[in-house]
């Protein structure tokens, strides 16, 4: 078949769906069903692979995958397939795969309807012009209502769902209709075979042996072993050493094509060249502009990383410049803290994604880390007209340097059944919000719109709002803007010095209740010392708040253990051990979870 | 490293009447036990081991348990025939301690031990008010630890020893002075205080899992601790070891041998011996213990060599322990090193921190030093390596 033939073969797509509502599970059973995997070989969920992606249930990296499907037509169709994640912190990654396909499968639960994720997702799929395919899934669940959820779908989104496949991915229903719908409704890829190669960056994984793996998508042109490429954005060229697609495991072809979705290894060596969101074209047959249809996120939420050990730092800088080539929505640069010695802040998008690097860090690369609380980005205008974006509440100017100060508004969303709707509002008052609207998606359930600090969004909102509407909230949010409020910054003192890694930005209105409780929380959590400690909240000269960790009397074995010496020393040990979890600041032995301390305050 | 013979033995007796509340030693409810299967089994070990020995003459023997004083007048002269066979005893400054518990001896019993060779009894008295005695769970009251040491005396016996305990549950200053004034009242050449700690697979740790243990406070503990040294101290005892107290000459030398990380042997059921740069715990069961010995080998569960960095950690660990403190002389002839090139540098921020201090000899806890032990003992743990 000549390329120009096979590109009318060519579908690519992706899942969009909330969290929870069976993405995953179908994705693997599109895998069974065209046989890429046989099931015997199926691990339940292919696609997360990664060991915490199962652990948490969701999918946090991209992947891809080719199939062949025979349609009822009688022709073989390549398929590409592109999971995405479901989670609010990620819409940066859900972008970059939807500019890579030209359909997409909305999976709405055929009991829960539309929720909060479903609509977010929807509307970045719309931006992308997708064609959207409605899928209810779970409809063999005793409390299923496809023809509820189907009306809902024609109302709330305004996509016509009358050929919607009822679906249940667990119990395989609904497969072969699904595949039939990608064949016959989403359009073949557009570009041209004899155009020059226009490629798109949409994930990378660093291998220790070929360097990275670009994952691309070919909109124009070709590609193949020998192909000298250039990355439009850095200038960077490489020469192609092999290409390939995912059936899933990676496997070597001799050329990628127009509409094709694969990987190109080109010997490169530093993550810095390969930024997600790049278009490759060929050195000496340029493209003429770069792809449009990228938005770079800025991250969001910011924190101190710091290795318990110092000796480690060097050790740390490595895991953040493995984890950036993977992950293109993470930032990091060197920061030094006189508490916390050397360290780096790092950007994220949200807290999950901190979560995830975190525990990826201590559990992959294996260093324990001490993490200061997450800060958003605020911007202050200085008396002398200077603005500055503080990403670190220490580096916040003094009080009489600063004119005003703005921080960012998400408009969050938030979908809840209507008897929740007044804890619901209660909740975002508290934390600041500005009542938005309200629309009722049906009799029973109701979408809030609140406009609300993100800083307040940080700390355990969600937590809260879960648990005060018995888990049936919703919630997704998008940046809005920046708005001047009146904030201060708050200092936290040990011992009569300052720690720069407890610093925060807090309302006025709220700074005194929070300064207390901080205190309290920490005088918690700090074990008493051999001297007594005091723990005060001050904002400028003005202390608003003490506790004092009282000075440990004692310390001492008094057992003799019957000449059982390895006993007095295991117990040595552990305390010699518990102490280096410890991080000295001045004289105070301050444990990890201090640092986080103002994360642990109840707000409501 | 210099290879010396031990010249200290412990033996484990596993048997009490009961277990007490916040007893995790190796020891067993006596009732329905093989107690003669396991007198011979220890008798058995102890010429094993003493076989393999350039020496066989000891300077301190510790018959522990358990309550050791659980065993008849005839069992207790098997056993102390036994230890005669085996080991030969050391003529000046001999001392051979046997533990008991108030209320497990009488006169025929205290006649055995004096004629087998017993100098030194220590009884685990631990408090002076019935009704805590009760809630520890210990069988004995205050007028069986008056007529046990009476009957002690009468026998010949003044090298006597009690321990004391304290932040019990419930347990009250006021408490405190009054066991303490019935204590000194006795006039005892030597005391032992220990801290209640709460251990795991104990009574009480199950109760204060589940909240039901009311501890004193951390300062009233203190409290009490010091309430202790004070009248100790000025009824004329010496503390020579953190929880040790004597009058001068009365020292333990048993537990001296401990702290000095010289060499002592351990026979029976869970006990521990350190002979040869080799720590060793036998099995812990007693059947278990029975059968390995009877089988023909020593009963040994764990087995682990002591490197030198390892040997010189424990010798700070436990000779700081005494509070005439370490002896440069004795580090350089265990080791053949000098302590300040291999512990400078802990010692020097140690020094500084105002825990440890200078002597004519070597090093000692300083009066603050001596409340935050543990701080300055882990100090060195893992530094020697």
């Amino acid at each position: 078949m000549d390329i120009h033939e096979r590109q009318t073969y060519i579908r690519n797509f992706c899942i969009i769906a909330h969290i929870d509502h069976g993405k995953s599970t179908l994705a693997d059973r599109i895998l069974e069903y065209t046989g890429a995997l046989s099931t015997r070989e199926m691990k339940d969920q292919v696609l997360d692979n990664m060991e915490l992606e199962r652990e948490r249930g969701i999918t946090i990296k991209l992947q891809a995958v080719r199939l062949n499907y025979k349609a009822d037509d009688g022709n073989e169709y390549i398929l590409n397939l592109i999971d995405t994640p479901g989670h609010v912190d990620f819409t940066y990654e859900v972008s970059r795969s939807l500019a890579a396909c030209e359909g997409a499968l909305l999976v709405v639960d055929a009991a829960q309807g539309i929720e909060a994720q479903t609509l977010a997702n929807v509307y970045l799929a719309l931006e992308n012009d997708l064609e959207i395919l409605p899928v209810i899934n779970k409809i063999d669940l005793p409390n299923a209502d496809p023809e509820r959820i189907k009306q809902e779908i024609e109302d709330v989104i305004g996509l016509d769902a009358s050929d919607a496949v009822l679906a249940s991915a667990k119990e395989g229903i609904g497969i072969k209709e699904i595949l039939e719908q990608v064949v016959q409704m989403i359009p073949p890829p557009q570009g041209s075979a004899d155009e020059p190669l226009q490629a798109l960056i949409f994930d990378s994984h660093y291998d220790p042996y070929r360097g990275v793996i670009v994952y691309v998508r070919i909109v124009n042109g070709s590609v193949k072993a020998g192909t000298r490429i250039k990355m439009m954005n850095t200038q960077k060229t490489f020469e192609v050493i092999e290409v390939g697609v995912f059936n899933p495991g990676m496997t070597v072809v001799d050329q990628l094509n127009i509409g094709d979705v694969g990987f190109i290894v080109a010997g490169i060596k530093n993550v810095k060249d390969t930024q997600v969101g790049d278009t490759i074209t060929e050195v000496g047959r340029e493209t003429a502009a770069p792809l449009p249809g990228y938005r770079k996120i800025n991250p969001m939420v910011y924190c101190g990383f710091y290795p318990i050990d110092s000796s480690d730092y060097e050790d740390l800088r490595e895991a953040l410049e493995k984890l950036e080539l993977n992950d293109a929505s993470l930032r990091y640069e060197a920061e030094s803290s006189t508490a916390l010695g050397f360290g780096f802040r790092c950007g994220f998008l949200g807290l999950l994604h901190m979560e995830i690097i975190q525990e990826r860090i201590e559990r992959e690369f294996n260093i324990p880390l001490i993490t200061t609380a997450p800060s958003v980005v605020y911007r202050v205008t200085k008396t002398n007209g200077e603005v500055l974006d503080i990403e670190n509440p220490s580096n916040m100017p003094e009080p009489g340097e600063i004119d005003h100060i703005k921080e960012p508004f998400v408009r969050a969303s938030i979908i809840v059944p209507n008897d929740y709707v007044g804890a619901v509002m209660e909740l975002c008052q508290n934390r600041r919000g500005e009542f938005v609207t309200m629309e009722y998606l049906d009799v029973n359930r109701v979408n809030v719109i609140y406009e609300m600090p993100l800083s307040e969004i940080v700390y355990d909102f969600f937590d809260q709002l879960k648990s005060g509407t018995k888990g049936y909230a919703s919630f997704d949010y998008e940046m809005s803007e920046y708005k001047e409020t009146k904030l201060v910054k708050m200092d936290i003192l040990l011992n009569g010095e300052q720690v720069d890694a407890l610093s925060f930005i807090v309302h006025r209105d709220k700074a005194y209740y929070r300064g207390k409780a901080i205190c309290s929380k920490l005088r918690e959590l700090i074990p008493r010392q051999m001297f007594e400690v005091p723990i005060q909240a001050a904002i400028g000269n003005k202390i608003i708040a003490r506790e004092t960790v009282k000075a440990m009397r004692k310390n001492v074995l008094s057992k003799c253990y019957g000449g059982d010496i390895s006993r007095k020393r295991k117990l040595l040990e552990k305390q010699k051990e518990g102490k280096k979890r410890m991080k000295q600041v001045g004289s105070v032995e301050v444990p990890q979870e201090a640092f986080m301390a103002v994360l642990q305050v109840d707000e409501s | 490293m210099k290879r010396m013979t031990p010249a200290s033995v412990y033996i484990h007796i596993p048997f009490c009447a009961k277990k007490c509340h916040y007893c995790d030693f190796n020891t067993y409810a006596a009732e329905g036990q093989p107690m003669d299967d396991y007198l011979d089994a220890l008798i058995k070990e102890m010429l094993m081991t003493a076989e393999s020995l350039p020496d066989r003459t000891m300077k301190t023997v510790f018959v522990g348990g358990g309550t050791p004083t659980i065993l008849d007048a005839g069992q207790m002269k098997r056993l102390l025939d036994g230890i005669r066979e085996a080991f030969g005893f050391s003529g000046d400054g001999f001392e051979f301690t046997m533990e008991a518990n108030p209320g497990t001896v009488d006169p025929e019993k205290l006649e055995v031990m004096k004629e087998g060779g017993v100098n030194r009894i220590s009884f685990g008295v631990q408090s002076f008010q019935d009704h805590l005695l009760q809630s520890i769970g210990r069988m004995h009251d205050v007028s069986d630890v008056h007529e046990s040491i009476r009957q002690a005396r009468a026998a010949g016996f003044n090298n006597i020893s009690i321990d004391l305990m304290y932040g019990l549950p419930r347990q009250t200053m006021k408490m405190m002075e009054e066991s303490l004034d019935q204590a000194l009242r006795l006039n005892l050449p030597h005391y032992s205080i220990y801290g209640l700690k709460i251990e795991e697979n104990t009574v009480f740790h199950a109760l204060y899992k589940k909240n039901q243990l009311p501890l004193p406070s951390e300062d009233e503990e203190f409290a009490m601790y010091q309430l202790i040294r004070q009248r100790l101290l000025e009824a004329g005892y010496k503390q020579y070891e953190i929880s040790n107290f004597a009058k001068p000459g009365f020292e333990g030398r048993h537990n001296i041998t401990y702290w000095k990380n010289e060499p002592y042997l351990g026979i029976g059921a869970g006990a521990h011996g350190y002979v040869q740069s080799v720590r060793h715990m036998n099995y812990k069961g007693v059947q278990a213990y029975i059968d390995r010995v009877n089988s023909g080998v020593l009963p040994r569960k764990e087995v682990h060599g002591v490197a030198k960095e390892e040997a010189m950690e424990d010798f700070m660990m436990v000779g700081l322990r005494l509070l005439d403190g370490v002896a440069k002389a004795d580090f350089k002839d265990q080791f053949g090193l000098e302590l300040d090139d291999v512990f400078g540098a802990v010692i020097e921020d140690l020094v500084q921190k105002g825990l440890l201090t200078e002597t004519e000899a070597g090093f000692k806890l300083t009066e603050n030093g001596l409340l935050f032990g543990n701080e300055v003992f882990a100090q060195f743990i893992g530094e020697a390596s």
